[in-house]
């Protein structure tokens, strides 16, 4: 059966028809919908984990005790996970295990293009990479085989366009894998120094005879037309060359490393002009050339951002279509914004009028950064608002610290959060938290965390209790606050930040965006009552509209959170009447 | 018709989404090969978002490059706008008259362009522009936007209006259907 299917979604159907069985992840665009999809196959237990150095140690641990298992994540979440990375190649597997790695050239939802290609030589690990969602289920089963054959986990690389393109998949039964069976192995899987030399020697081996297979495997295809131009490449930059080169010939490789030098060198000698296309780094370019082999590739095309058809023609074949619309006028830029209702509004309102240093962090609070909150100073990787925060104070001193906060989720605080509050506390840090309660991990798309009382499969969980939580590290100044209490929660951030020891704020309302919210519905303005003070502006509320002559309130965005109304002097919002939806 | 390159325009939360994805399974329906590009993460939260759907005999790239669209599905005007240059010469433009004024207007950085639909009915003669919004509210429910554009894009092709609605059937969750298949109808009989 034939079905359009997501890259991500097409990679989970191919984790199905393998067999596997244990499925793990934490959230991150692009790689999300991989594990939402493996949780809707009954047979397959599935987990978010904390974080991504957890969903791997997990997986591993299905392997070795002899499941077919996979750990998805996105680029930045493999630097989480790079710790057992490189020791789960010494160990190998016993059952399969895949680890599936999305990459996010052009930063669409990420704080760097980072190339994981590089993890994958680092760890002496094979990677292999898909250029549609046909590929992506055929190669993710073709992974665990590999990776039952050399003994060896296998990563497989996504970028965005892939992971996030539909495509036709054709549909197949899933293969009945038995897992096999369990046996202590001391020598295999305890990574002592005496037996993690031993087992470098094994992955020594390995290299050659992956090498090996690199050249036979259909995986890598020769596509000969015409020898003038021939072009090496892999993933989405495939189908942008065979779009702007349709009768050059083409080396696709499947297996990006290690790559099939004989099959390379062979190729290289019968085409006349020799190019490499490749998203970000020049991964196999640097590897080609190194083998004697003249190409062109980098000198040519970006190292930054995402290729694409046109980039290809202007920059190889010196092709420029002219495109200029018939209509002159500036457009102005639409950047994300905070939905209407979001629970973070009131927060970075306080915050803003405090005019404080706030050290952020990874999630939709994030565009807190943007106008006009602008209240945002430092967003580095999950994690990392409170031990920036602690930083800071140290660098600057205890008066500084009073002027500074951290920001981040509670899925983000779980995540990598806790480490560094437990540092505070340890230290003798003085800074003052803010976790974001909304009840769950809202910028992937609402996924459940530890937080949420919920698994993956929607299964009632025990929840994590952050005030224990904190109180457990040795935080004693612990408070719960709604942002949408905008006074409340500007007299707690006062009291807190001048407190002689450190804190933790919660602040708790749920996202917006989930099902049991429930607003008023949309206001309108009283122009009457409305002086044109603009300071309801100041929530930044993309439905709240400054006209010039008056205010206007967009009733088609407008949830009625009543934020706005908290700020007006002269009550000039009022309830909008019927407008559905 | 052996190939067409449909752009969906507009503001994350529109439901650009869903509509691209009925589109894709009417391309599986009528034995093409398709590609639907999306937007998740960051940039739906309100931004300028786009999809692509390809189809045709056999498709590569899953973007489409500027002067390329055969069709533009403009869910805002100044999104219309902005990825003109992405429509064909002749190319079909279809909008949706809402306007979703952008930060940079809301805290008086910039202007949103005035007249818009006039001007680009002046210089695109191929474009139609409807109060999608108004219309959606009339069958039941405002977030049915997306499919009355749907519906008016179905009435200016020449698939079938039951592959359409079968196509729908595969992506709208039962409970909605009845409220989408009202406001495609209303949708395709404007033309």
């Amino acid at each position: 059966m034939k079905k359009l299917m997501l890259g991500n979604e097409a990679v989970a159907r191919g984790v199905y028809e393998a067999g596997a069985t244990v499925a793990t992840a934490y959230p991150g665009t692009p790689s999300t919908e991989i594990t939402e999809n493996i949780a809707k196959y009954n047979d397959i237990y599935s987990e978010w984990s904390p974080n991504e150095k957890v969903a791997l140690e997990v997986a591993i641990g299905a392997s070795i005790s002899g499941a077919r298992s996979i750990c998805s994540m996105k680029h930045v979440g493999l630097n989480v996970a790079a710790d057992p990375l490189f020791t789960v190649s010494y160990t190998g597997v016993n059952g399969g295990l895949v680890i599936m790695v999305a990459d996010d050239p052009g930063m669409h939802s990420s704080q760097n293009e980072q190339d994981s290609r590089f993890y994958a030589r680092a760890s002496k690990v094979p990677m292999l990479e898909p250029s549609d969602s046909q590929e992506c289920k055929d190669f993710v089963k073709k992974a665990f085989e590999i990776s039952e054959e050399f003994d060896c986990p296998v990563l497989v690389r996504l970028s965005t366009r892939i992971a996030h393109s539909q495509s036709i998949v054709e549909i197949e039964d899933k293969t009945e894998y038995k897992i096999k069976e369990y046996k202590k192995n001391f020598d295999k899987y305890v990574m002592m120094p005496a037996m993690a030399r031993k087992r470098h020697v094994e992955v020594e081996r390995r290299q050659d005879l992956l090498k090996k297979y690199s050249n036979i495997t259909d995986l890598n295809t020769i596509e000969w037309r015409s020898k003038d131009i021939g072009i090496i490449t892999s993933g989405v930059a495939y189908q942008y060359s065979k779009e702007v080169f349709p009768s050059a010939s083409f080396l696709k490789i499947g297996v990006v490393y290690p790559l099939p030098e004989a099959m390379i060198n062979e190729f290289a000698k019968k085409v006349k002009e020799l190019y490499v296309v490749e998203e970000l780094e020049p991964f196999f370019e640097n590897q080609i050339k190194k083998m004697g082999i003249k190409v062109k590739g980098k000198e040519l095309l970006p190292v930054m951002g995402e290729l694409s058809a046109r980039i290809l023609r202007e920059k190889l074949l010196n092709e420029y279509t002219l495109s200029e619309t018939k209509i002159n006028e500036i457009i102005p830029a639409r950047p994300p914004v905070m939905c209407p209702g979001c629970p973070h509004r009131g927060m970075y309102y306080v915050l803003k009028k405090l005019k404080l240093t706030v050290s952020g962090d990874i999630g939709c609070y994030t565009l807190g950064a943007l106008p006009p909150t602008e209240s945002m100073d430092t967003c580095i990787c999950m994690g990392a608002s409170i031990g920036v925060a602690h930083g800071m104070e140290k660098a600057r001193g205890k008066e500084f610290g009073k002027k500074t906060v951290a920001v981040l989720g509670d899925s983000t605080f779980i995540h990598s959060g806790i480490t560094s509050l437990i540092d505070i506390v340890y230290n003798k840090g003085n800074s003052t938290v803010i976790i974001l309660d909304n009840s769950i991990t809202g910028m992937t798309g609402h996924q459940h965390n530890p937080t949420t009382g919920f698994t993956i499969k929607g299964e009632v969980t025990r929840q994590v209790d952050l005030v224990k939580l904190a109180n457990a590290v040795g935080i004693d100044r612990v408070r719960v606050v709604d942002p949408f209490d905008i006074v409340e929660f500007e007299k707690v951030v006062r009291e807190e930040i001048n407190a002689d020891q450190p804190s933790v704020i919660i602040s708790q309302r749920p996202c917006a965006l989930l099902k049991h919210v429930k607003f008023e519905g949309a206001l309108k303005i009283n122009t009457e009552k409305c002086r044109m003070c603009k300071k309801c502006l100041s929530v930044g509320c993309p439905a709240i509209v400054d006209k010039g002559d008056r205010i206007e309130v967009n009733g088609a965005l407008c949830v009625g959170c009543m934020l706005c109304t908290k700020v007006c002097s002269f009550d000039s919002f009022e309830k909008a009447g019927d407008i559905n939806g | 018709m052996d190939k067409l390159n449909v752009m969906l325009v507009g503001v994350g939360g529109q439901g650009t989404l869903l509509a691209s994805r009925v589109l894709g399974n009417v391309a599986i329906k009528k034995d093409f090969d398709v590609k639907v590009s999306e937007v998740h993460g960051m940039s739906q939260r309100g931004g300028s978002v786009v999809t692509y759907v390809k189809f045709g005999k056999k498709i590569y790239s899953p973007l489409i490059e500027k002067g390329e669209a055969d069709i533009i599905i403009a869910f805002e005007q100044l999104e219309a706008l902005r990825w003109l240059e992405y429509l064909k010469e002749g190319g079909r433009l279809i909008i949706n008259e809402q306007k979703i004024d952008p930060m940079p207007v809301i805290t008086g950085k910039a202007k949103y362009p005035e007249n818009i639909l006039e001007k680009i009915k002046a210089n695109y003669h191929n474009s139609i522009s409807v109060d999608a919004l108004a219309i959606a509210k009339e069958c039941g429910n405002i977030k049915a936007v997306n499919i009355v554009l749907l519906g008016l894009l179905a009435s200016s092709t020449d698939i079938k209006k039951s592959v359409w609605i079968e196509a729908m059937k595969e992506v709208i969750p039962v409970k909605l259907f009845d409220v989408n298949m009202k406001a495609f109808e209303a949708g395709y009989n404007l033309k």
